[in-house]
């Protein structure tokens, strides 16, 4: 499945097209629908599909909690997909059920159409706290996921250089984690995901804890290089104007079991800008949707509240 | 620089006070060493090699017994930690059994191991050997479960994901063991060398106490305090200390 990445590397930030070229001249051109449409009765195997997930667990207290219920989505190869909902509809554990971090109790999650049954480096998941290692420099931390697929040094080396020049930190790569500010983090965790070059790249509200500033130039950043690599990317924010600026598609789950209450496509061209009217009209639809189970997590969280 | 100006003026100060009361001789001076006795005392000790000998010995079974304790203590501290079976068996039983002062396990030691070097390294041993094994398990605890998840996601797994992902993650915990560690076996070692004939520095110490000779007692005193400082205070501090800034532990 994976292309070849040797040819790939030249040292010159080159693009890596493992999707139609179309997406990348999409930047150029304007008004053009982000994904491309498909030719009628041509059948793509989806790059993710979850089958009927659901996951329950024992709280404490030793009641079965559902988390999940039921959850079908099918993502296509190159897509974009952002996954919105209130904090506590699960939509993290998706992410990390997706990765084979974790197992479901039913259903199953299915990767170009084989099940997964545990971590792979072809789903890698950006996590929100990103578990960058602080014993390891930049590079060093760029290099990890390859050296566990037993890339050769050389080539090692080459794609150290290349990814570091992708988030623009090549004049950090001997910098320990600690040294660099919270944006030049997320970068570093960018780029340690794409180093094992990811066919999905699963992120965990991954701009989050940052400053509007640097989320802004992180979302552009983000476009791009997703425009570069190909990857399919499934994003989950609670933030809507975020999933707005970034997605082909928006999923929306309900509150307390996570299912999936609303798709929302997202055509609006490409490159996107956060104030752009569209952009705001489009987070509106979506927010007005998201409030209803906002209430609902929050009537549960003062039902919590009173029960004490 | 300004931190070292304070230091010297309060051991100034200590010494002198100590100098003044053996000066008012209150106390005769074999009850109450005066500064200048156990200096001589120092000087003695150490142009007549005994205290070069002493020093020698003692560091000898503080490498041996130490670095014993701490392979053991990993081992026993991963297996502990790994497992949830030893947990509840073993780890209970070595939390209790760290509230022994190591010294008494010295009857048992000079029965099974004679007055012999084994003796005072079973005694190190059982001082430190605890200690690092609860240390091991405690980091393994607290280490944040993140790396593990995000070195798996990597494509890392089974020994390798041990050696390059939980043991780095656990470094900071496992030097905090380590120092522990040694602070115990240090204790451990001068109480055992003072129960019999050995040639360290306890042995010394006892030495001096046995000739009513309390110059050397508190030169040895003196001796011992500076040898653990510089191992504790200086080595493992500062280990800790790059550790923790580079871990980003520290704010």
């Amino acid at each position: 499945m994976s292309a070849s990445p040797q040819s790939s590397y030249p040292p010159v930030v080159p693009p890596m097209p493992r999707r139609p070229a179309v997406r990348v001249n999409l930047f150029q051109g304007k008004g053009v629908a982000s994904v491309p449409e498909l030719p009628l009765g041509e059948v793509v195997v989806p790059k993710v599909a979850l089958d009927s997930i659901s996951l329950s667990y024992k709280t404490t207290k030793g009641e079965r909690l559902l988390a999940l219920d039921e959850i079908n989505l099918e993502v296509k190869p190159g897509e974009f997909v952002c996954v919105v909902g209130p904090s506590g509809c699960g939509k993290s554990t998706l992410l990390h059920l997706i990765a084979g971090l974790h197992a479901q109790t039913a259903g199953n999650v299915l990767v170009d159409g084989k099940p997964v049954t545990g971590p792979g480096t072809d789903r890698i998941l950006i996590f929100q706290e990103l578990g960058l290692f602080p014993w390891l420099t930049v590079a060093g931390n760029v290099e990890f996921g390859m050296k566990m697929k037993n890339v050769p040094k050389a080539e090692r080396e080459e794609k150290i250089q290349y990814f570091l020049r992708l988030v623009q930190l090549s004049k950090f790569r001997n910098s320990y984690i600690h040294q660099l500010s919270g944006g030049m983090r997320q970068r570093v965790a960018l780029a340690r995901a794409l180093a094992t070059e990811p066919d999905v790249l699963l992120m965990d509200e991954p701009f989050a804890a940052l400053d509007a500033q640097t989320r802004d130039l992180l979302h552009d950043e983000l476009e791009r290089i997703w425009a570069e690599t190909g990857s399919t990317i499934i994003f989950v924010t609670h933030n809507v104007r975020e999933a707005a600026r970034l997605a082909d598609r928006v999923v929306l789950l309900t509150f307390r079991p996570g299912r999936v209450k609303q798709e929302f496509r997202v055509n609006l061209p490409r490159p996107r800008h956060m104030e752009h009217p569209d952009v705001t009209r489009m987070a509106r639809t979506v927010l007005d949707c998201l409030r209803e189970e906002i209430d609902k997590s929050r009537e549960v969280e003062y039902a919590d509240e009173k029960a004490r | 620089m300004k931190k070292l100006a304070r230091q010297v003026l309060f051991y100034g100060a200590l010494i002198g006070v100590w100098a003044l009361i053996a000066r008012l001789h209150i106390w005769p001076p074999y009850l109450f060493p005066p500064p200048w006795g156990v200096a001589q005392a120092l000087r003695d000790g150490f142009a007549d090699h005994s205290f070069w000998i002493g020093i020698a010995v003692t560091m000898k079974r503080m490498l041996i017994g130490y670095s014993l304790s701490v392979v053991l203590g990993m081992i026993l501290g991963l297996g502990v930690s790994s497992s949830k079976f030893l947990e509840e068996t073993l780890g209970g039983l070595l939390v209790s059994l760290q509230s022994l002062p190591s010294i008494c396990w010295i009857p048992l030691a000079v029965l099974w191991f004679g007055l012999t070097e084994k003796a005072i390294l079973f005694v190190v041993l059982m001082g430190s050997l605890l200690s690092v094994t609860i240390a091991m398990e405690d980091g393994r605890k607290q280490m944040p479960k993140i790396y593990g998840m995000a070195g798996r996601n990597l494509g890392a797994s089974g020994f390798r994901l041990f050696w390059s992902v939980l043991l780095p993650a656990s470094l900071p915990f496992i030097v905090n063991g380590m120092k522990q560690g040694w602070a115990f076996a240090w204790r451990s070692l001068i109480q055992a060398e003072m129960i019999f004939l050995s040639l360290g520095l306890g042995q010394l110490l006892m030495m001096g106490r046995d000739l009513s000779d309390m110059n050397q007692v508190l030169a040895v005193m003196i001796l011992i305090i500076v040898l653990g400082y510089l191992v504790d205070g200086l080595i493992f501090r500062t280990m800790e200390r790059r550790l923790q800034e580079k871990y980003g532990l520290t704010a």
